[in-house]
């Protein structure tokens, strides 16, 4: 690796004497940046103290530039601070101009991190990171509150307000374009639920059983939450990174002084959109599920279609379908109001787009993952 | 300058063509710039100032043609260390001074001292420290990051970040575009103040009249894919029509007017 010490070997060493009396510190030589280094080491190691009057004699320095400059001031100053005085300061005339300059510079401050070391370090950070996720909790909360509102008066004002072919272009955007992955993975997911299902009640002669697994597994729980899953991944990042790019391009600001409200124009349609995709989505990947199951069952098991029919239709119930379907207008809200909230949250620099659209996805998944827990619990309590 | 009169060639341009698709942008350009000097260009829009800039700095590939910095050709066909050698030797400020966003402002003068000394991580402070000093930042913008900082902030921090090595060169993109006046005013007299003191040469993209007159030495306008250089006095002779409208136009009269004021 070249290094820019290795660069200027042509020209003179930097040196440095003090004289044996300790008055005199003549300086000599290319007091350059190649040499800084080495002359950093070097003049830390002088000893400055019980010094008097020391005159400092740069006269024979053949080069200067401001990295040099910089050490020739700091050894001054250290020589004054440890209670030298210094009689004379001689530098050559063509130097004078960048002594000069660099001399009106305030002392250094560090410019290290402002985070303490050690333990308390640790729990600055700690602290730090429960205020901030406290005030981003109590944040979309507000956000929460504004967009139900506007819902509202959207709502009583549908005319007035309601921006029908954004909507319908969200549906488009997050439902039918999304039904090729979300198909293909709901099928995967039912071979694999009915493979494993059927290993483990096989040890009971009671493989039939895989099918009352796969469709209350599928029906109630999986499918939504698959769903959910990727819709959170592919259209809540989008929300996140197309409001994100938006704000940094001012064009938000550009339509709020056109008095364009942005929940209406921007959040809405991407709520209600995804509200009324979602759903849909899900009883796509239900279906997608027990075909997957089915077809397992057929090939693993010899199950034939019409059996697994009548199996099926003893396992399940319309309320089956209905407790996974209801959870998916919820999830859909919270994917929506997460990514259009963490869009708003982008300030004006590209690498914050990418860090807002990580943490809406990530946000995103948590809540669905979480309000799917809570609705288990609910429908126990009620006996669903 | 003093160094000037050596006329010591430090970029030599010969032949440039640059072009996109069928779009030439630059025909056969010629440009020597010397040590010591400031050299302004200046063009319309799309006439390919940050071209010839990003050419002569080996960031595009020109068509046809050599550039030679300190004797080095930097298009075509390069060995890296040949390279490395004038990247040590040269800064250059992009318009939006390019700060690295994930680092601090001072940790961002501190990368090419990383790369290319063996500095003590104090002295790196140090240095850093004076180089927001000499770009007129106080030491504690050093701990702030690039989005915490202003336009202008941030052209200061990356003129200290091309500052950071002690170039002989200095290539700036542009550097008083999107500043309000009198930060510009501020960054003309910077620059050539750093130019006198360290001795700098300059190449200067820019399309501030104001800052034309208040710094360069000499100045070259890039019109119809040519060069036409010379000093202001001579540009305001000349005869083509979009040089006129340039130096005579409202502004450029305006500019010209403040000169004799002073």
């Amino acid at each position: 690796m070249s290094s820019i010490e290795s660069a200027s070997a042509d020209e003179p060493q930097a040196w440095f004497k003090l004289d044996q009396d300790g008055r005199k510190l003549a300086m000599g030589g290319a007091w350059t940046i190649a040499e800084s280094a080495r002359l950093d080491r070097e003049l830390s190691g002088l000893n400055l103290e019980g010094r008097g009057d020391v005159a400092i004699d740069a006269s024979k320095i053949s080069r200067l530039d401001s990295t040099g400059a910089w050490l020739l001031l700091r050894t001054r100053r250290a020589l004054e601070s440890a209670g030298a005085k210094v009689s004379t300061f001689t530098v050559p005339a063509l130097y004078q101009p960048l002594l000069k300059t660099l001399d009106q510079e305030r002392k250094v401050e560090r410019s290290r991190s402002r985070i303490p070391a050690g333990f308390r370090g640790r729990l600055y950070r700690i602290g730090r990171a429960v205020m901030q996720a406290y005030v981003q909790a109590v944040s979309m909360l507000g956000y929460l509150g504004r967009v139900t509102v506007e819902t509202g008066e959207a709502i009583a004002k549908p005319k007035h307000k309601f921006r029908i072919a954004a909507m319908f272009h969200q549906v488009e955007e997050t439902g039918i374009n999304a039904l090729p992955i979300v198909g293909l993975l709901a099928f995967l997911i039912g071979v694999v639920l009915a493979y494993q299902g059927a290993d483990q009640l096989k040890r009971f002669g009671a493989e039939v059983f895989t099918i009352n697994l796969l469709g209350v597994g599928v029906l109630r729980e999986i499918g939504g939450l698959i769903t959910a899953i990727i819709v959170a991944g592919r259209s809540g990042s989008a929300f996140t990174a197309q409001i994100g790019t938006m704000r940094v391009n001012e064009e938000i600001d550009a339509m709020q002084t056109m008095g364009l409200n942005t929940v209406d124009t921007l959040v809405l349609p991407r709520i209600i959109g995804l509200v009324i995709a979602l759903p849909l989505l899900t009883f796509f990947a239900d279906v997608m599920g027990l075909i997957g199951g089915a077809f397992m069952c057929y090939f693993q098991l010899g199950i034939t279609i019409p059996v697994f029919m009548r199996q099926l239709s003893d396992a399940i119930s319309v309320n089956t379908l209905m407790v996974g379907l209801i959870k998916a207008p919820v999830f859909a809200f919270v994917i929506a109001l997460v990514g259009c909230y963490e869009g708003f949250q982008v300030e004006r620099n590209a690498a914050s787009v990418g860090l807002l659209t990580t943490r809406s996805v990530v946000e995103g998944i948590f809540l669905v993952i979480v309000l799917d827990a809570a609705f288990s619990v609910m429908f126990s309590v009620l006996g669903i | 300058m003093a160094e000037t009169k050596e006329k010591d060639v430090v970029i030599k341009v010969r032949g440039l063509v640059n072009g996109f698709g069928n779009k030439v942008i630059h025909d056969h350009l010629d440009l020597d710039v010397y040590r010591g000097e400031v050299l302004g260009v200046v063009g319309g829009s799309g006439a390919g100032k940050s071209v010839l800039l990003r050419s002569i700095i080996g960031l595009i590939h020109p068509l046809e043609g050599s550039v030679e910095v300190f004797g080095q050709p930097t298009a075509g066909e390069i060995e890296g260390s040949g390279m490395r050698q004038l990247e040590m030797r040269w800064g250059v400020l992009f318009q939006e001074g390019a700060l690295f966003s994930s680092q601090t402002a001072a940790e961002n003068i501190q990368v090419p001292l990383r790369e290319y000394t063996s500095m003590s991580q104090e002295l790196m402070d140090e240095i850093a420290c004076m180089k927001l000093g000499m770009v007129g930042l106080s030491s504690d913008t050093g701990s702030k990051y690039p989005s915490e900082l202003s336009g202008g902030m941030k052209k200061r921090a990356g003129l200290a970040r091309a500052l950071a090595l002690d170039p002989e060169l200095l290539f700036l993109d542009e550097p008083t575009a999107g500043l309000d006046p009198i930060s510009a005013n501020q960054f003309d007299e910077l620059i050539k103040q750093l130019q006198q003191v360290l001795g700098l040469t300059v190449f200067l993209v820019t399309h501030d009249i104001d800052t034309l007159r208040a710094v360069t030495d000499r100045i070259a306008v890039l019109v119809n894919k040519k060069l036409v250089i010379g000093t202001m006095d001579e540009l305001r002779k000349n005869k083509d029509p979009w040089i006129q409208d340039y130096f005579s136009g409202v502004r450029g009269r305006a500019a010209l007017a403040s000169e004799e004021a002073h």
